[in-house]
């Protein structure tokens, strides 16, 4: 099996109702029926999924690290951005 | 309940079947071409293995002299097992086992759909589980053939000997003996034979997409269900009920 028959796919998992897929690993398939399947047979055994996505991995496009400084540096010093300023009322419980 | 011992004959049938198969099906384990395929293929056997559980504790209460499921699992003589031949068959290649699993499955899906509506309540309960398990099943398989067959031209003919070889194992499945017809007319069993027309849909549906043939077969095997099995069936027994039978009575 090479690269080229068997591409390497993402596999993003749904662990419940209102939770979002999170990347779970990745897997080799011919196309996207097999690529589903062994998403399912690798990464489900042991009921972690009620969905599952699989992504062709060449199809992401990812932030070079290079650019780490220029990217995510920056907001290190706007700490205003976090709601940690807010004093939530007793009434709306849990947030 | 019936007063003779037709339930558990019957159960039992079912029961080697399953666990049969899975056992061989689980020697891939460590050995399938990537590494996505040897879980596949251990969850398949595992489901099987699973149901095979299932069928001996059921035939274990039916029977009621007190046996278990491991002892009716692995003590049992080779003559005693009454597994369809298909199950004991060994692995071949991929194609070829991939071939046994579409043939099995195919069957065993319509037969666990009607098996649903058995008069016997365990029955009905196990095959709903099954009936989840078996259509993965199916589909895994299925998917596989397709790829096969309408792949590169080694793979397609590695499938057409692989269909060469299992074709001829396949008649025994929808087999009616006495037992079975028994079973059927107390309302409890699958009529197999009924079920041949949309196995054959089934299969020839997959197989055209695969651009393969069912082959002409002028002679299916049999014996299985009367406990006549091939040479394969006691190599498989001597590695499942090694440690049984070392050392009686353990445990996990």
């Amino acid at each position: 099996m090479t690269e080229v028959t068997t591409p390497l796919w993402e596999v993003f998992i749904r662990a419940r109702n209102g939770l979002s897929h999170k990347h779970a690993g990745s897997i080799h398939a011919a196309d996207s029926e097999m690529a589903l399947q062994a998403a399912r047979d690798v990464y489900t055994r042991r009921g972690e999924g009620q969905s599952v996505w699989v992504v062709r991995s060449s199809d992401i496009v990812a932030s070079d690290p290079v650019d780490k400084d220029m990217m995510f540096e920056p907001t290190a010093t706007k700490i205003y951005r976090h709601p940690t300023f807010y004093e939530i009322p007793d009434e709306v419980g849990n947030m | 309940m019936t007063d003779d011992n037709s339930l558990f004959d019957y159960v039992i049938r079912l029961a080697d079947d399953h666990l049969i198969l899975g056992q061989r099906l689980g020697e891939w384990c460590g050995e399938a071409p990537t590494l996505e395929e040897d879980l596949a293929l251990a969850n398949i056997a595992l489901d099987l293995i699973g149901q095979a559980r299932s069928l001996y504790d059921y035939a274990a209460t039916v029977e009621g002299k007190g046996r278990d499921e491991d002892q009716l699992a692995f003590l049992r003589y080779e003559r005693d097992y009454r597994n369809a031949l298909i199950a004991e068959l060994p692995n071949g290649d991929f194609a070829c086992t991939i071939t046994r699993q579409f043939f099995v499955a195919a069957f065993m899906k319509p037969f666990w759909h009607a098996m649903l509506n058995s008069k016997d309540a365990t029955l009905a309960a196990i095959a709903a589980k099954a009936l989840k398990e078996v259509s993965y099943h199916l589909r895994h398989a299925s998917e596989w053939v397709i790829r096969l067959g309408d792949g590169t031209e080694e793979s397609h003919r590695r499938m057409v000997d692989a269909l060469d070889e299992m074709s001829i194992y396949t008649g025994e499945l929808f087999e009616m003996d006495d037992l079975s017809k028994r079973m059927v007319e107390q309302g409890i069993g699958v009529d197999a034979a009924g079920l041949e027309r949309e196995w054959r849909t089934t299969v020839e549906t997959v197989l055209s997409e695969a651009t393969l043939k069912f082959p002409e077969v002028s002679h299916m095997q049999t014996g299985g269900r009367a406990g006549r099995h091939t040479e394969h069936l006691g190599h498989i027994l001597s590695e499942l009920q090694y440690m049984q039978r070392t050392y009686p009575g353990l445990t996990w």
